[in-house]
């Protein structure tokens, strides 16, 4: 249960990073903070404590207690959109250094109303 | 016609995006027909899919079947809902396709554009049609980063700017969607949809149940950019190129956002009474703020991105209050006819408000601004311009006989048969200033005569067809209130909504 | 791109191959270990960008090499495609069906198109990071000239 209330502090971590930094790559990598959370808490879902890892062996076939792999396979899928979305937002931050010549937010307000 | 016609929906789409980068450098000018008519291949194969047959498909990916009645593959489901949002979806694609073979001969990269835009209809195709939660947000995910890249996609500041910002909000959403599913699988054990739907009945109201409910709300109503989470579709709607303004704002807010909300409301959770009043108080904000935020704008794309808010918030009222009278046990009657007020507005919005960004983008083509205080004068250079700008202005205003007029009197009559008599108000007064501020399009975009207007040309031919195609189907699409062609189209579409508990029986064969 | 010293080229050299060889190792034992096709293309990228950090090049090399690597990547996503497809057609109308003989499990021929899907998206894997590495560097030499 611990393991879970840590997770969500990291999540809130994440969170206050996204709202009060004003830099353009801290707030990606908040952003990247806040997903890691939500991966780890996935992964903990399916733990049982005392089994042994998924893998086709000795283990499985004689009927021990594994942990479930579907999680898993949902944190890996997620790991690599997370990879996408973090590449996409990387270059849209570097472009927008070149054209607004700051990485300040607070500055790069053109669009209004 | 067996059920692997569901896959071709989204192996064509994904297989013309990756074989154009490879082809297109060898061939130019290759990747703007073929993929015309991969579009329009798919929209045949999706019309095909509606006249063929009524009834529910299914199709296991990998062939497993279920085990001792447990389902383990990943299910693609085929009902009256999915098969009505994928006419809309390949309906635009291909007409924003068809127009964007001028249009985009104007940016740079135009190979990445058609590869994008393809990418995003798979993604689309694939929310539609998939049975299973992580399929969906795998989905919903690959559609969602294409229309990043397609907002970015000619590089000025603006254009950067509002990128940014949408991807940020649409990533803390795809976040809490991931929460929320972690969540469910935590409960049920499970990630079929029809499957969580028959572990779930007969629980009575917890405090789990309802924050799940209020996480999935809160991530899939920044994705269909509802009332207090619009803040980047302003932004993000009127920076992108037009074509692909008509395709987020007719079909990526309802297919990631809108239709989801549907599904997993009416046929996955229980129906429960105080959501349904979230819902329906949300869609009630969305459309009297929309309308008051659109008044004020010169900017002619960020008054048609702030109308789009609006008219969201009349199908999610229609959807609401069907929710409320089914979920309080009362007239199934009149819950199907708000639903169906509803949905059809869904389609009607996606016609007329793809027509209207196509406008924009045409009123750009020729003039080179988007400001309205600048353009004026139009109205002798560009006839069909004007033309089909006008229909979609009566369309959006809700005048007979164009079509906004009956979805918008379906949902007006079927809130005074419920006795919500507050919305029937506000629907109408919305509608009002709807009128109003398209009155001030028409006028200061094309007659208002500016003397020293200098010579336009109507816009080139493809981008016309498109304009014109839309139009008629203005006109045309008034037709499905009548009874013989609605068993055929929006019956079973709403079917599967009022008889909630259908869509599992039907898919586990129970 | 300005290369850097002498010590770190002959080692980047050295390791270079070394993390090659692992990630190969990955993405062929993807059937039987932890890892397969994303893990694995991971770590063949490293190997690349590794190489290319080190040594440092000119951005108009860098240009004619980021078109073959986009090349790579969008034919090794058809080429998996096209296996998926492959039992949809020929036979028994099931997408990603696996019609390969599976043999005895633990062994390295085994487990039917598994290990065939695990090798194309390895190298799409690789191939996309390191267009995206490729990109970002070209768009610094740009616009610092």
């Amino acid at each position: 249960m611990t393991l879970f209330i840590l997770c969500f502090l990291l999540f809130l971590v994440g969170i206050h990073g996204v709202l009060t930094r004003r830099n353009l790559i801290k707030v990606v990598i908040s952003l990247t903070v806040m997903e890691f959370s939500i991966f780890l808490m996935l992964a903990l879902i399916g733990y049982i404590s005392g089994a042994e890892a998924p893998i086709l062996g000795s283990e499985m076939v004689s009927g021990a207690p594994v942990v479930d792999p579907l999680p898993q396979a949902m944190v890996l899928t997620a790991i690599v959109i997370a990879l996408a979305t973090n590449a996409m937002l990387l270059t849209i931050a570097i472009r927008l250094y070149k054209k607004y010549g700051t990485f300040d937010i607070r500055r790069i307000n053109e669009l209004k109303g | 016609m067996d059920s692997s016609i569901i896959i071709l929906f989204v192996i064509i789409p994904l297989f013309a995006a990756f074989l154009i980068p490879v082809i297109g450098r060898l061939v130019p000018g290759f990747q703007r027909i073929f993929t015309s008519s991969i579009m329009f291949v798919l929209l045949i194969i999706s019309i095909i899919a509606v006249g063929e047959s009524q009834d529910t498909m299914t199709y296991m990916a990998g062939g497993w079947e279920p085990v001792n009645g447990v389902p383990v593959a990943i299910y693609l489901v085929l009902d009256g809902l999915s098969r009505f949002l994928l006419i809309i979806i390949n309906l635009l694609g291909f007409l924003s396709a068809f127009y964007a073979i001028s249009y985009i001969k104007r940016y740079t990269g135009e190979n990445f554009f058609y590869t994008l835009m393809c990418l995003m209809v798979a993604g689309m195709n694939g929310v539609v049609l998939s049975g299973d939660l992580f399929n969906l947000y795998v989905f919903l995910e690959i559609s969602v980063i294409s229309s990043y890249a397609l907002v970015a996609f000619g590089v000025e500041k603006t254009e950067l700017e509002a990128s940014y910002k949408y991807q940020v909000l649409g990533g803390l959403a795809s976040l809490l969607i991931l929460f929320g599913i972690a969540m469910i699988y935590w409960r049920t054990g499970t990630l079929n949809i029809a499957d969580i739907a028959i572990i779930l009945t007969g629980e009575e109201r917890n405090a789990f149940l309802v924050f799940v409910q209020l996480i999935m709300v809160t991530g899939f109503g920044i994705k269909a950019a509802l009332i207090p989470f619009h803040a980047w579709l302003p932004d993000a709607h009127s920076s992108a190129p037009s074509p692909i303004s008509a395709m987020l704002s007719g079909v990526l807010i309802k297919a990631v956002g809108v239709y989801v909300i549907i599904r997993l409301f009416f046929n996955m959770f229980q129906l429960d009474g105080g959501l349904a009043s979230v819902i329906t108080v949300i869609g009630a904000i969305s459309m009297v703020i929309g309308v008051l935020l659109a008044i004020g704008q010169w900017d002619l794309k960020r008054l048609l991105a702030y109308h789009s808010i609006s008219q969201m918030g009349y199908v999610v009222i229609g959807i609401g209050m069907g929710m409320i009278l089914l979920a309080r046990d009362g007239d199934k009657s009149v819950a199907a006819l708000a639903i169906g007020g509803g949905l059809f507005h869904m389609i009607n919005h996606a016609v007329f408000k793809g027509l209207l960004f196509l406008n924009a983008g045409s009123i750009e083509y020729a003039t080179g601004t988007r400001d309205m205080t600048k353009m004026g004068g139009l109205a002798r250079y560009m006839p069909v311009t004007l033309a089909s700008s006008f229909s979609a202005s009566m369309a959006i205003s809700g005048m007979p006989p164009f079509n906004g007029f009956f979805s918008k009197l379906v949902i007006i009559v079927a809130a005074i048969q419920g006795g919500f008599y507050l919305l029937a108000l506000l629907a109408v007064i919305a509608g009002i200033i709807t009128l109003a501020s398209f009155m001030k399009f028409q006028r200061y975009a094309f007659y208002d005569k500016s003397p020293q207007r200098e010579v336009v040309k109507e816009v080139p031919f493809s981008m016309c067809f498109s304009m014109v195609t839309l139009a008629i189907l203005c006109l045309v699409l008034s037709l499905l209130i009548f009874p013989g062609i609605r068993e055929v189209f929006l019956g079973p579409a709403v079917n599967t909504l009022v008889e909630t508990a259908d869509y599992a029986t039907k898919i586990l064969n129970l | 791109m300005q290369g850097m010293s002498v010590i770190v080229k002959k080692i980047a050299q050295l390791m270079s191959g070394l993390i090659f060889v692992y990630g190969v190792y990955i993405i062929t034992h993807g059937h039987l270990t932890p890892g397969g096709g994303f893990a694995g293309g991971a770590l063949v990228a490293g190997a690349f960008i590794l190489l290319i950090l080190a040594n440092g090049s000119e951005y108009i090399k860098l240009k004619r090499q980021e078109e073959g690597s986009s090349v790579v990547e969008s034919t090794a996503v058809l080429l998996v495609l096209v296996l998926a497809t492959t039992g949809l057609v020929a036979g028994s109308l099931v997408f990603f069906n696996n019609f390969l003989p599976t043999g005895i499990p633990g062994r390295l021929i085994s487990a039917g198109v598994i290990p065939l899907y695990n090798i194309f998206i390895g190298m799409e894997v690789a191939a996309a990071l390191i267009t995206i590495f490729l990109a970002l560097v070209i768009y610094k030499e740009e616009i610092s000239k």
